[in-house]
């Protein structure tokens, strides 16, 4: 599912990526690891990759950032502080650890507030749907050309584990 | 050296198509009423991340100059940035750190940078070239060809912590600044 994935990111315009990885997202982010087509940068923080993600939209790219929903905790600067109050857009594909409940303590309080954080932070989302992903992938692009800014498609696991 | 001045000094010494990334606080400030053109994008938030910016920058055009003007404050909240520099190993990336030892924009408290030497940590990381200046003539012998040299470097620029008259703030709104910068960088 991870290369399907990536081509469709490209076909909707996305063309830079960069991020902190997740086992969650492992399908992925194994495949940006190693083909140096991609460009992937592997950032030290998620607020480091969203600031990475803003200079490669200024510079003329539009950019994907993918981490764990626990890196939305230090991204709340770079979001509503760089990237919302600039118009800087972009896709930000963050895992969903904790969901449900079921998961290690770390994740089980990030995992309860990701949708409400998200909300809050005021960046439109979807849980990924395996089903409807390019439709998915549509709509959220049209919302993050419309607002220049930041969409955030939510993955659970078993989505792009491999 | 007043930061106002060195600030001044190193913008008239870019190539007209060089790409400036400036950090929050005083130091946009300065660049904006000292030396503004459409090549400057000004952060005003998001303390820490104008290196992570000016990278992505430097990536995605790597036929431009790309200059971060950075601030001790800034370099200290995000040495993480360094090592994303470092090993991402850009020839265009100029990183150029006023460092004042203090938060010149919330009252001149002091920073740590008295006691860390910051260009000596973007050496360690992998920065290519390094150096710091302590005065006025000492930035103008660098700047003769410190920018025509590949990168990443830093240039460490020693400052007094006067705030100098006359430093308006940024008046774009940030989403203009995006967008004129964006036009520069892509034209």
């Amino acid at each position: 599912m991870g290369k399907q994935f990536l081509d469709l990111l490209q076909r909707h315009g996305y063309d830079f990526f960069t991020g902190v990885p997740c086992s969650l997202l492992e399908g992925v982010t194994r495949i940006l690891d190693a083909e140096p087509r991609y460009g992937y940068v592997s950032a030290v923080r998620e607020d480091a990759a969203l600031g990475l993600a803003a200079g490669a939209y200024l510079g003329g790219r539009q950019p994907v950032v993918l981490m764990q929903n626990s890196g939305l905790g230090v991204s709340v600067n770079a979001i509503v502080s760089l990237h919302h109050i600039y118009d800087i857009p972009a896709l930000i594909v963050v895992s969903w650890r904790g969901q449900d409940g079921q998961d290690a303590p770390e994740h089980l309080i990030m995992g309860r507030v990701t949708a409400p954080f998200l909300r809050l932070l005021e960046i439109p989302f979807e849980v990924f749907d395996a089903a409807a992903i390019d439709q998915q992938l549509e709509s959220l692009t049209a919302t993050m050309r419309r607002t220049g800014r930041p969409v955030a498609l939510v993955v659970p696991k078993g989505a792009l584990d491999r | 050296m007043t930061r106002a001045d060195a600030v001044a000094q190193v913008a008239a010494a870019l190539r007209d198509d060089a790409l400036v990334v400036a950090c929050n606080g005083m130091i946009g400030r300065e660049l904006y009423t000292r030396a503004d053109a459409p090549t400057r994008f000004y952060m005003i938030g998001s303390m820490g991340l104008a290196s992570s910016i000016g990278l992505g920058v430097a990536l995605v055009q790597p036929s431009r100059t790309v200059v971060v003007f950075d601030g001790d404050g800034n370099v200290l909240m995000n040495l993480g940035g360094l090592a994303n520099v470092a090993a991402a190993r850009p020839g265009n990336f100029h990183h150029v750190v006023f460092d004042n030892a203090a938060h010149g924009s919330t009252g001149n408290q002091r920073t740590i940078s008295d006691r860390v030497q910051l260009e000596e940590i973007a050496r360690a990381a992998g920065y290519r070239r390094t150096s710091r200046v302590g005065d006025a003539e000492e930035l103008a012998v660098a700047l003769r060809s410190w920018f025509d040299a590949p990168g990443p470097s830093m240039l460490l620029v020693a400052v007094d912590r006067q705030q100098v008259a006359g430093i308006s703030r940024v008046e774009p709104s940030p989403a203009a600044i995006a967008a004129r910068f964006r036009a520069a960088c892509t034209r």
